[in-house]
């Protein structure tokens, strides 16, 4: 599905001077020689210009995928993304880094299955390492029905193509023998379902891997320019009014995740949509102790170790809509007494870190990827609890749909419309109950 | 004491009558109570007591408290086995066990101090410019860093403590016991305020514990302890000790953990390891301090480079010299009293450097006044030791020659940073004082209030009230974050100690363009390490601030994150866990059922009898039997978990009217009927009988796994959309016992138990009514049937519950009444084709479910209008089918996908999927009931259900899901 050989190449005045400190042992090598002082800015700092082909208003990791996408696939070059703080600081730089496809339903598969690939040749894409690590996402099942659950996805995955193995509970303690195994369990685990191509990636390094590989092609990155409305002439966007000043644009498409609401309603457009505080922790850094991504069957809880040695782990969103980017202590309290009784040994691990992002649920858990009801306008939103792993997806199909002014197959189904023709991508048979999703 | 040889004769809050006997690293070593470990190893003449992260440099005992970078050790063994605790805050006990951490094979020959020497290849975020080459490789790359990162071992067994969690209230909850927070604790209390103060350390007292201080003339610490005596025994003040306040959440709660039993020997069991506390407040004092900061010079971070403030407190707390020879880095005259007390516990002071350029305050001419030289505008250059320091080297900060002094202790001071976190938390601002050179809280969010030292008010009289402190006036501080390294030379300057970043790396971040104070943290991880950058984050800001060109707050602040000092997940999970994760739902019969062999399935929080066993027999085989005994004659099953819900008022009818898609109005007293509601968005949702009882009384059963949503649901829609309906619900699931009583032989049995008339004529199919059964008064009979053959409910009050049990199966005996489980119960309905949870899956609507047929066109009711959506009512949607297996002996597994060819290459288009298997007993073959696209155009066709997680595909046919019985007679007879 990749179609990136079919694209020139085209070379930028900056390409050039990047070419100079390509990363590789050997750059860094060289550079140790003569301590570091040879290394370029990883992306430039420009003074935001009048008027842009497309306007990208977020820097976010789907912002910044679609800025390098449509430059290296499209052709599009005069692009800037807008951010109103810094790269990456929304919920890319705040998310637990899961990345699978572990999907049931046909068109979620098909367009978390395509960004895994994209992931799967990422830091050689973009020539920065962005960790990706295919350590494998197990889900725990407790139950037989949860167990017909999960086969009936992880056979709906193998259909598809994508890679899935159901675990039975003896396989799973092999794996794993810190989990709660004993009698003083509550929900015995029955097994699992695996998909060894899941994993994580370092969420900073993709945004910066992104923004740094979008510079190379010519895209302007300006951080600290908030989009405070949007300047619409007969019914088409022409442009942005911004913290510093207005800029216009051909195509203007947003993709700001959390405040995808709010900033829709600029444009007069009420969507779907509502923002939730999630909370992530990071414990203190540890010598290996777990080497997969596992999620609780039996509660919200799910955790990883990063490469740094911290447990990073998350559960439920706070109990009522906020775009403050902090909770409230009875989540934590309750997706960690999932966690301690997931896996006993961590009781004694301390945590270290807890923080908030504002999350953009979807009345149906899906996003919504592909034009606006306004012409010149594009949204890119509602990501729910996983649009980290959509990332590198995401910016692909949104720059064709951008690009080309339709949507590409893979987010065909992903349209604002959905909603009211009542063809939902309801994965989780939740319904419009963001608590659920 | 003689082996002991740093302590000192006098001095310090340790009992010297008692020796404690500890090991570090295998090597047995004494102490006293009172000393932290840290105080004990310096006591023993130990200063090398851990490795960096990065470069596993050695490191020794940098600092007093929660701030410490370096001295983290891997405390206790086993399940207890505690990482990365801060040997500075551990108390000590007798049989204490440590060990150093991130090295090997030990402390002093550390394979990975090779790092150190490749550490010109590895600057801040070198590993996002490498191993990508090759692409496949990457995993192993990420093993062998794994391994390398990470500071101490976790144990991986289930932690043998036990923790709790406690609420409180206070009028005003004063955060630190320093003489700020006790003033303001004792000022609370006189005038008759609630008053919870919390203490992080053992004792009260803060910096005055840790100083030789007077107020009003006597000893400080006197006057500590008469106001923390008469704290303690004032009625409603509660003083906690070993608390630590670490979070600060909205609308004034503060979260603080007590460490109850750390520090004991043996652990009580009766006691939890350590308690929660949420403490919501009318008003928060914080009082929390702050944190002395050093100066990032080159090769600052030797064993010995101590903060100045821990070593006076490792003189004056804990009666221990941390050196003999020192010498005294400085920006400020308070690091001179570090030097005073050095000199009075008869070490010596070979030199005091001090980045001001004239120095003449009262601190420093005392010590000038001892014979110590005093170098103004000098700066550290270079220091000389591996395992310890032992040499400085010191120049002017303009230039000219450099002098050397002989060392095995170097006090460093950059000033001192206000703990403004709890404040930053609460929504607080916080600004920089460009003169002090800290960031300050400034305007608060919620009800507090920041007092003392953690206000940047640093003398003894900004914190006492009504008594005198012995302050001294003091020179102004020359903000100092970095001293330049000799021309030539590249010292490493560490800003953060634990994750081995240096000044050189916030270049190299500013250089690559990661200047927003956020990208400096990530990109270097800078401040990401246990303690969280109490001593780097301010020098880090500070550098880049110069680097830009900017001043500091141009450069902006981080941002403070929960917890202030890092907490054990179990005391956050508290007593949720294991067991006790989720309560445990037994029905009243529960104790009978585990009597009679019954294996359990979790049903929800409940758990239901899923088969009763007999030897021989697996699950299969006993829910046959069991099967076979209701079909031949009568059997019971336990059905209290179903939920119910009293629903009474004149508007009775019309709530449900508009809950359910069928019509309630015209129900008569006295009858039941099968309902469906939908959710918002059209979708089936639940379904259960619901009886009228009375005009305007009605009882309504949900499905087991909705009882809490759907009256949740109801109060929902009566509370906040249809107040003005006149109807109270009110969930009775608890208050009865519920008993399927089945089997053509069902009504003789019942009869017998019953004061009605039950006859197919006074009591036919979907009858209701209030009865007296088995002596029990109060009780409820339906004509309801779930398993399709003939059958009654019965419900009684719960504490009955088990009375009724009993008296049906001895009244049954003489018909053969057996019970039953489950899967058997389960079977039946598949045989009838009725839909369950595994179709009512919250992605069929009734359309697709076979109920489209219930919805009334006369009313409106929840989810009507959305479900008319095209995407709802599309032809090619999913319908319920049965299967049964083509060579009519082969399990269908549910969980199967449905598909014309399983071997086409992927994507392989799905029909649909299997959603319920049985065994039928009457058919005698394995049967399923499916959602299939299209599904009745399909009845005939031949498929395959795919279970290619297995490797499997079994030929099934498409036949209807009514298996047996389908115009439903048995059940009406
Ligand atoms: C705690 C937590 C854990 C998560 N865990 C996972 C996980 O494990 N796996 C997974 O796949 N996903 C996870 N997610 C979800 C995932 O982080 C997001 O879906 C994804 O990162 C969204 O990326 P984005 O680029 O769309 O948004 P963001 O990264 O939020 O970027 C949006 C950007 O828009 C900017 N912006 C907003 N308004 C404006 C404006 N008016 N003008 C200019 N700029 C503006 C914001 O500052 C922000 O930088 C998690 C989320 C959270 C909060």
């Amino acid at each position: 599905m990749l179609k990136g050989g079919l694209y020139p190449s085209v070379r930028f005045p900056q390409m050039e001077a990047y070419e100079l400190t390509r990363y590789s042992i050997f750059s860094l090598i060289k550079q140790g020689l003569i301590r570091h002082t040879g290394w370029k800015r990883a992306w430039r700092n420009p003074e935001p210009k009048a008027a842009y082909d497309v306007i990208i208003i977020g820097g976010g990791g789907h912002g910044l995928a679609t800025a390098y996408y449509l430059a290296k696939l499209h052709g599009i070059h005069n692009v800037a993304v807008l951010e109103k703080g810094w790269l990456g600081g929304g919920n890319t730089g705040r998310n637990t880094t899961i990345i699978r496809s572990n999907y049931l339903l046909d068109p979620n598969a098909h367009l978390y299955e395509h960004s895994m690939k994209l992931w799967e040749g990422l830091s050689q894409d973009l020539n920065f390492n962005v960790m990706f690590s295919q350590r494998g996402v197990l889900n725990l099942c407790h139950s037989k029905a949860q167990t017909d659950a999960f086969a009936r996805r992880g056979n709906a995955m193998r259909l598809n193509g994508i890679d899935a193995e159901l675990l039975s509970r003896d396989e799973v303690r092999k794996r794993i023998p810190e989990l709660d195994f004993s009698d003083q369990v509550r929900f015995p685990i029955c097994g699992g379902l695996l998909q060894p191509r899941g994993g994580t990636a370092r969420h900073d390094g993709v945004a910066w891997g992104f923004a740094r590989a979008a510079d190379q092609r010519g895209v302007d990155i300006i951080q600290n320019c908030e989009v405070t409305d949007f300047i619409i002439e007969g019914g088409r966007v022409t442009g942005v009014e911004t913290t510093r000043g207005k800029i216009t644009a051909g195509k203007v498409a947003m993709a700001v995740a959390g405040h995808t609401g709010v900033l829709a309603q600029k444009a007069g457009l009420t969507l779907p949509i509502e923002s939730h505080i999630l909370q992530a922790m990071v414990s203190e850094p540890l010598k290996p102790l777990l080497d997969t991504v596992v999620t609780f069957g039996a509660g919200h809880f799910y955790i990883s170790q990063s490469d740094k040695g911290g447990m990073v782990f998350g559960g439920d969103i706070e109990g009522y809509n906020s775009y403050a980017q902090r909770g409230n202590l009875p989540t934590l309290e309750h997706v960690i007494s999932a966690g301690v009784s997931m896996m006993p040994c961590l009781s004694r691990v301390r945590m270290l870190r807890s923080w908030g992002g504002t999350v953009d649920m979807t009345m149906d858990g899906s996003p919504i990827i592909g034009k606006a009801p306004i012409e010149g306008l594009f949204i890119n939103g509602g990501w729910n609890y996983g649009g980290f792993k959509a990332t590198p997806g995401s910016g692909w199909v949104y720059a064709h749909t951008i690009a080309n002014d339709a949507p590409h197959p893979l987010n065909e189904a992903f349209t604002l419309e959905r909603f009211a023709r009542g063809r939902l991508i309801d994965e989780r048979g939740a319904g419009a109950n963001p608590a659920l999703h | 004491m003689t082996g002991q040889p740093w302590r000192l004769e006098n001095g310090g809050h340790i009992d010297r009558s008692c020796s404690l006997s500890f090991a570090f690293d295998g090597k047995i070593m004494e102490g006293h109570p009172g000393d932290t470990l840290a105080s004990a190893l310096l006591a023993n003449g130990t200063h090398l007591v851990g490795r960096s992260f990065k470069y596993h440099r050695p490191r020794g005992i940098f600092s007093a408290g929660v701030e410490e970078p370096n001295a983290l050790v891997e405390l206790r063994t086993g399940n207890r086995q505690e990482p990365n605790s801060l040997a500075t805050t551990t108390e000590l006990f007798d049989g204490l066990e440590a060990s150093s951490q991130n090295r090997w094979p030990n402390l002093r020959f550390d394979f990975s101090q090779a790092n150190g020497a490749l550490s010109r290849f590895l600057p801040a975020g070198f590993y996002y410019k490498t191993f990508m080459w090759p692409a496949n490789l990457w995993l192993t790359y990420e093993h062998f860093i794994r391994k390398a990162a990470g500071m101490g071992i976790a144990s991986r067994e289930s932690d043998p403590d036990r923790y709790e969690s406690r609420s409180a209230h206070c009028d005003v909850l004063v955060v630190g016991g320093g003489p700020a927070g006790l003033t303001a604790a004792m000022t609370a209390a006189e005038i008759g305020e609630r008053v919870i103060v919390l203490e992080q350390a053992p004792h009260f007292g803060g910096w005055l514990r840790r100083e030789k201080r007077t107020i009003d003339g006597s000893p400080a610490m006197d006057w500590v302890d008469a106001v923390s005596t008469r704290l303690s025994a004032m009625a409603d003040v509660r003083v906690l000790t070993r608390t630590s306040a670490f979070g600060y959440y909205d609308h004034n709660m503060i979260t603080a953990v007590e460490r109850v039993q750390d520090h004991v020997p043996k652990s009580d069991p009766f006691l939890p390891r350590q308690r929660l506390w949420s403490i919501r407040a009318k008003r928060v004092v914080l009082a929390t301090g702050a944190v002395e900061q050093p100066i990032a010079f080159p090769e600052n971070d030797r064993p010995g480079v101590m903060l100045a403030g821990a070593a006076r407190t490792y003189i004056n707390e804990y009666g221990v010299l941390p050196g003999r020879m020192a010498v005294l880095q400085t920006n400020n005259d308070n690091a001179y009293r570090s030097a005073i007390d050095l000199l009075d516990a008869g070490a010596r002071v070979t030199a005091v450097l001090d980045v001001r350029d004239h120095v003449d305050g009262h601190l420093p001419n005392q010590v000038r006044d001892r014979g110590v030289p005093i170098l103004q505008g000098y700066g550290v250059v270079e220091t000389k030791g591996y395992f310890a320091i032992r040499q400085v080297l010191a120049r002017p900060l303009v230039g000219g020659p450099v002098r050397r002094y002989d060392c095995d202790l170097l006090c460093v001071s950059g000033g001192w940073a206000p703990q403004v976190h709890l404040h930053s938390q609460s929504g607080g601002k916080v600004v920089f004082d460009a003169e002090k050179g800290c960031f300050l809280p400034s305007e608060a969010r919620q009800n507090c209030v920041s007092i003392g030292s953690a206000a940047g008010l640093f003398t003894l009289k900004d914190c006492l009230k009504g008594a005198n402190g012995d302050d001294v006036p003091e020179q102004a501080i020359k903000p100092t974050w970095s001293l330049p390294n000799a021309p030539g030379r590249h010292g490493k300057r560490f800003v953060d100690f634990q994750d081995d970043v240096t000044a050189e790396d916030v270049a190299l971040a500013h250089r690559e363009g990661y200047v927003s104070v956020e990208h400096l943290k990530r990109y270097t991880t800078l401040g990401m390490g246990t303690d969280q950058g109490k001593t780097s984050n301010v020098i880090g800001l500070a550098i880049m601030a110069k680097l830009k060109g900017q001043n500091i707050p141009a450069v902006g602040t981080t941002k403070f994150r929960p917890p202030y000092t890092a907490v054990s997940m179990g005391a956050m999970a508290g007593r949720a866990v294991g067991h006790h994760f989720q309560p445990l739902r037994r029905s009243p019969m529960d104790n009978w059922h585990h009597d009679n062999g019954c294996k359990w399935v979790d049903a929800g929080l409940w758990r239901r009898p899923h088969f009763y066993t007999r030897p021989g027999e697996d699950v299969n085989s006993a829910a046959l039997r069991e099967g076979r005994t209701v079909r031949a004659g009568v059997g019971i099953v336990d059905v209290s978990t179903l939920g119910k819900i009293d629903i009474q008022g004149p508007d009775a009818a019309e709530l449900l009217n508009r809950i359910y898609v069928n019509g309630w109005k015209k129900l008569a007293v006295g009858k039941a009927r099968y309902g469906v509601m939908l959710r918002e968005d059209g979708m089936a949702y639940d379904d259960g009988t619901t009886s009228r009882l009375s005009e305007n009384h009605f009882i309504m059963t949900t499905t087991t796994a909705n009882a809490g949503p759907v009256l949740a649901k109801l109060e929902y829609y009566l509370q906040a959309v249809w107040p003005e309906l006149r109807v109270q619900v009110a969930c009775v699931t608890d208050q009865y016992a519920a008993i399927a009583v089945a089997g053509p032989k069902s009504r003789d049995v019942m009869q017998r138990l019953i004061d009605l008339d039950i006859s197919n004529d006074a009591f036919p199919f979907m009858a209701a009514a209030p009865c007296c059964f088995a002596g029990i008064a109060g009780a409820r009979l339906f004509r309801i049937s779930f398993s399709g053959e003939l059958a009654y409910e019965i419900n009684v009050p719960a504490d009955y519950g088990q009375a009724a049990w009993n008296a049906l199966l001895e009244t049954g005996r003489e018909d053969g009444v057996g019970v039953y489980g489950i899967e058997a119960m389960s079977a039946f309905r598949i045989e009838k084709g009725h839909v369950a949870g595994p179709e009512i899956n919250g992605q069929t609507t009734i359309g697709d479910l076979g109920l489209g047929g219930l919805q009334s066109e006369q009313k409106h009711n929840i989810g009507k209008s959305l479900a008319i959506r095209e995407g709802l009512i599309d032809p090619a949607r999913p319908a319920v089918v049965g299967l049964v297996p083509v060579d009519g002996k082969t399990w269908i597994k549910a969980g199967a996908q449905l598909v014309e060819n399983p071997d086409a290459p992927p994507p392989v288009a799905m029909l649909g999927h299997v959603t319920s298997i049985a065994y039928s007993g009457e058919l005698n073959h394995p049967i399923a009931l499916a959602l299939l696209s299209g599904g009745k155009e399909r009845a005939g066709e031949e498929l395959y259900a795919a279970f290619p997680l297995r490797n499997e595909a079994v030929r099934v046919r498409v036949v209807s899901p009514h298996f047996v019985d389908p115009d439903g007679e048995r059940m009406r007879v």
